[in-house]
C-alpha cells in the first residue's frame, strides 16, 4: 500500500504529512475534507433541490444495506465479541447518553487511542445498550480501508463508512444518522504511551464543516480507558514499511503474539462521557470560523478527559 | 419542448434498435430517422435507416434535410472487451465529435441533444464516495484507454452545451446494464458457474434494468432535462448478493495482489476480464440516481429486481436457446414496407403521410384524396418532397395541385413551418381553383 508508506518515510510525521499534502490519505479521518474533493463539498451545498424523498426505499428481503452494512454480521460481533468487551473487560461506564438527540441527524466527535482501537467499538455498544432509541452508529473510517483485503470487506459490513465529505452529508442530513468521526485520526491511535490522554491536532476541521452544512449537532465523546487498553511503546518503522500497515507497533502482546496480538487489550476500566450537543450558527466556507469550533469542541474534550483522568483511582479499576 | 423529429446515431446498436422501437409507438413523433454503418440489428416499422458512418457532413445533410430537432446519441461503446482499442477511440471520440459537428452552428435545426454516457466516467477508486452524484468528477486521472475516451467524449459534449446555448444536452450516464437480450462483459462473468471475485474485497455494485435504459432515454426525450444525470437503478448490492441471488457460486480465484496477472491468466482459459471490471471487483462503484427520479423518472426495476430477472432468464436459457430466429435486415423489403402504397397498414397512416401531414387530427381534404386512390400516392409524394421545397419553388407547384391536396398543404404548412407568403400563395390558389372557399378556415 503506496499510501501508507508515504507518511512512515519521516521520523517527524507532522513534518512528513504536511509535506505530502494533498495525496497522502493516510493523514486520518479528516483526509477527505482537505483533498481536491473541495468540487465535491462544494457539490453538496449547491445541490439545489432536495432529494431527501427520492431516497431509494427499504428493500425488506435484503441483508444489506445500500452502504453495505449487515445487520447479521453486526448483531453476531455485538452479541458476542463486542458484549464481552462492554460487559465484563472493559466494564464500561457511561454518562450523558441523553445528550445523543433520539431523532434526526448528529455528528459524534470522539477522541482515538489504541492499536486497533477499542473505542469505536464501545462507543456504538453504549448507544446500542443506554440509548433508549438504540440507534445504529455509522462510524468513519479512513479510505485506506476499503483498499486493504479483508478489512475492505468486514468493515462495511460493521457499519463502517470510508471518510469522504459527500458520505458524512448524505449520512447526516439524507439519512438522518449517526455519524462517529476521530478527528484525530491515526495521528490518534499511533501516539505513544506517554502522550496518552493529550489530543492531537483535530485535523483541518472537515468535520465542523460537515456538521454545518448538514445542519446537525456536533456531540463531543470523551472516552476514556483505551490509552491503557492498548498501549503503543514505540513502532517498528522497518515492518511498518513492509507490511503496508498505517503502522507497526510494539505494544505489550504485539507483534509476539502474532496478528491477534493487535486485539489483545489490557482489561483497563472504560468510561464514556457524552457532552451536550453544540448547535452552530456559522457559514461552512467561513475556514476562520470553522477553525476556531474544531479548536473549541476539541478544548471541551481535552478538558474533560483530563476530569476524567483526574477523578480516577486506578486504572483497571476505575 | 417535446421532440417531434428524431435523428438516432447508432441505430444498429443495441440501444439504438431497442430506442427506436421505443419510439415507434408515440404518436407525439414525426419522423424518427436512424444511422449506422451497419444493417440494423431490430425489426422495425417506420424508421428510417440510413446506412452513413459517423462522417459530418453527410450527417449534416441529413439533419438539414429532415429538419431534425433531437437527436440522439446512443453509440458509445463501454465495454472495452467486446472492441478493439482503437476502434473504440474512433467511435466513441472521433463519431461523437463528428456527430457534433453536424447538429451544431447557427442554423442548425437541432434544439436537443441526447447523449448515452456511462458511469465508467467516474472510475473505481479506492477514495471514492459512496454515491457519486452528477457533479462529482473521478478522483484520479483515467487509467485505461476505454475511460479516457469516455471522458473525452463527455469533454466535447459539455463543450458543444457552452457553445450552443440554445440546443439543450442531455448526457446520461448509465451504471452496468442487466437483462435478458443485452452481452457485456458483467453478463458473460454471471454466466460462470462460479463467479471470480479479488480474494478479501465485497464491492458494491449497482445495475439497471435494460428497460430502465430505454426508458430513461425516452423520458428525457418527452422534456426539456438539460444537464447530467446518473441513471442506476435503486439500492446498490454487494457482490457476494448479487452472487446469490443469482444462484452461482463464489470462486475468489483473483488474489489482491497481482490481480492483473492472474486476469491475465484467467484469459487464457477463456475468462475475459476488463481492466475497467477489475478496478470495479475490487472497490465497486455506486451511483446516486435521485437527479432524474426528481424529474419525474420511476424505475421499473430496483438493482435486486434487476439481478432476479437476470436469474430468471438464465434459468430459461437452455429451454429457448434458438427459438426465435435473429433478425436479417433487407433493405428492398423495407423500402417496399414503408414506402409501397399496395402495403395495407391497419390503424396507422402511411409513413410517408406521418411524416408530412397524417398525423395531424384536422385532414378532411387528405381522407378525400386517399378515398380517390391514384390521388394519393401523387399527393404522397408531393408532400413528402415538400419538405425540402423553398417558397418560391412551392409557388410555382401550387397551380398544378387539386384543391383538396392544397387544403391538406395549407393545414400543413399552417402547424409545421407558417411561412407567410406560402400560406398566402396556396390562399391565393385555392381562391383561383374554387371561388366558394375551403371548408376549413
Amino acid at each position: 500500500m503506496p499510501t501508507a508508506g508515504r507518511s512512515t518515510l519521516d521520523a517527524d510525521a507532522a513534518a512528513a504529512t504536511e509535506a505530502a499534502g494533498a495525496g497522502d490519505p493516510s493523514r486520518g479521518e479528516e483526509a477527505p475534507a482537505r483533498e481536491p474533493s473541495s468540487p465535491a463539498s462544494t457539490a453538496v451545498a449547491r445541490r439545489g433541490p432536495d432529494l431527501r424523498r427520492h431516497l431509494p426505499g427499504l428493500e425488506t428481503d435484503r441483508r444489506l444495506t445500500d452502504w453495505g452494512r449487515s445487520e447479521r454480521v453486526e448483531g453476531l460481533v455485538d452479541r458476542t465479541l463486542a458484549d464481552f468487551l462492554y460487559r465484563y473487560w472493559f466494564r464500561c461506564e457511561v454518562e450523558g447518553i441523553e445528550n445523543v438527540p433520539a431523532t434526526g441527524g448528529a455528528l459524534l466527535v470522539s477522541n482515538h487511542a489504541g492499536v486497533l482501537p477499542p473505542d469505536a467499538a464501545m462507543v456504538a455498544k453504549a448507544l446500542r445498550e443506554e440509548h433508549p432509541y438504540a440507534r445504529p452508529l455509522n462510524i468513519k473510517v479512513e479510505h485506506f480501508f476499503k483498499g486493504y483485503p479483508g478489512l475492505s470487506m468486514l468493515l462495511p459490513k460493521l457499519g463502517c463508512v470510508a471518510a469522504h465529505p459527500a458520505n458524512v452529508h448524505r449520512l447526516l442530513y439524507d439519512e438522518e444518522a449517526l455519524v462517529l468521526v476521530f478527528p484525530e485520526g491515526q495521528k490518534g491511535t499511533r501516539k505513544l504511551y506517554k502522550d496518552r490522554y493529550r489530543l492531537r491536532r483535530f485535523g483541518r476541521g472537515g468535520f465542523v464543516a460537515s456538521a454545518v452544512r448538514a445542519g446537525v449537532p456536533i456531540v463531543p465523546v470523551c472516552v476514556m480507558g483505551a490509552e491503557e487498553a492498548a498501549p503503543i511503546f514505540a513502532h517498528l518503522r522497518l515492518l511498518e514499511r513492509l507490511t503496508g500497515l498505517l503502522y507497526f507497533p510494539l505494544t505489550p502482546t504485539f507483534p509476539h503474539f502474532g496478528l491477534t496480538g493487535m486485539a489483545g487489550y489490557l482489561p483497563a476500566k472504560f468510561r464514556i462521557r457524552f457532552l451536550e450537543p453544540i448547535e452552530l450558527d456559522i457559514s461552512p466556507d467561513d475556514r476562520g470560523a470553522v477553525h476556531t469550533a474544531a479548536e473549541s469542541v476539541r478544548a471541551r474534550i481535552q478538558e474533560n478527559l483530563f476530569e476524567m483522568v483526574g477523578e480516577r483511582d486506578s486504572i483497571w479499576l476505575g | 419542448m417535446p421532440s417531434r423529429r428524431v435523428l438516432i446515431t447508432g441505430l444498429s446498436t443495441y440501444w439504438g434498435g431497442r430506442l427506436a422501437e421505443a419510439l415507434e409507438g408515440s404518436d407525439e413523433l414525426e419522423t424518427i430517422i436512424g444511422v449506422d454503418s451497419r444493417d440494423p440489428t431490430r425489426e422495425l416499422e417506420r424508421t428510417e435507416f440510413v446506412r452513413v458512418g459517423t462522417q459530418h457532413s453527410l450527417l449534416r445533410r441529413i439533419v438539414e434535410a429532415a429538419e431534425i430537432d433531437t437527436v440522439v446519441d446512443t453509440r458509445l461503446i463501454v465495454d472495452s472487451v467486446a472492441t478493439s482499442a482503437a476502434r473504440a477511440h474512433e467511435n466513441n471520440v472521433i463519431g461523437t465529435m463528428n456527430i457534433l459537428a453536424a447538429c451544431g452552428g447557427p442554423n442548425s435545426s437541432v434544439r436537443k441533444l441526447v447523449f448515452k454516457s456511462s458511469a465508467h466516467y467516474y472510475g473505481c477508486h479506492q477514495d471514492d464516495p459512496a454515491f457519486f452524484t452528477e457533479d462529482m468528477e473521478r478522483p484520479h486521472p483515467p487509467r485505461t484507454p476505454l475511460e479516457r475516451d469516455i471522458l473525452e467524449a463527455e469533454a466535447a459534449v459539455a463543450d458543444f452545451a457552452e457553445k450552443n446555448p440554445d440546443v439543450s444536452v442531455t448526457i446520461l450516464r448509465f451504471a452496468n446494464v442487466l437483462g435478458s437480450s443485452v452481452k457485456t462483459s458483467h453478463t458473460a462473468l454471471f454466466d460462470l458457474p462460479a463467479v471470480p471475485m479479488v480474494l478479501g474485497f465485497d464491492p458494491r455494485y449497482q445495475f439497471v434494468h435494460e428497460d430502465d435504459v430505454v426508458g430513461a432515454l425516452e423520458h428525457v426525450l418527452n422534456q426539456s432535462l438539460p444537464g447530467v444525470f446518473n441513471v442506476a437503478a435503486d439500492g446498490v448490492l454487494a457482490l457476494t448478493e448479487v452472487i446469490d441471488l443469482l444462484g452461482k457460486r463464489i470462486a475468489p480465484v483473483l488474489p489482491p495482489w497481482g490481480t492483473g496477472l492472474a486476469a491475465a491468466a484467467l484469459r487464457r482459459a477463456g475468462v475475459v476480464i476488463s481492466p475497467e471490471m477489475l478496478t470495479q471487483l475490487r472497490f465497486g462503484r455506486g451511483l446516486d440516481n435521485r437527479l432524474l427520479k426528481a424529474t419525474g423518472f420511476r424505475y421499473r426495476y430496483t438493482t435486486r429486481e434487476t439481478v432476479l430477472k437476470l436469474a430468471e432468464h438464465m434459468r430459461l436459457a437452455p429451454i429457448l436457446r434458438g427459438a426465435a430466429a435473429p433478425y436479417r435486415y433487407e433493405r428492398e423489403v423495407e423500402e417496399f414496407l414503408r414506402r409501397s402504397p399496395n402495403v395495407r397498414r391497419p390503424g396507422r397512416r402511411p409513413p410517408e403521410r406521418a411524416d408530412g401531414h397524417g398525423v395531424l387530427p384536422e385532414r378532411t381534404g387528405e381522407a378525400h384524396a386517399a378515398d380517390r386512390g391514384d390521388g394519393s400516392a401523387e399527393l404522397g409524394g408531393a408532400s413528402a418532397g415538400y419538405e425540402d421545397l423553398e417558397a418560391g419553388e412551392l409557388a410555382v407547384l401550387l397551380g398544378s395541385l387539386e384543391t383538396d391536396d392544397l387544403i391538406a398543404l395549407r393545414e400543413h404548412e399552417r402547424t409545421a413551418h407558417r411561412r407567410p407568403d406560402v400560406l398566402a400563395a396556396i390562399d391565393d390558389a385555392l381562391g383561383r381553383a374554387e371561388p366558394a372557399g375551403p371548408d376549413e378556415p
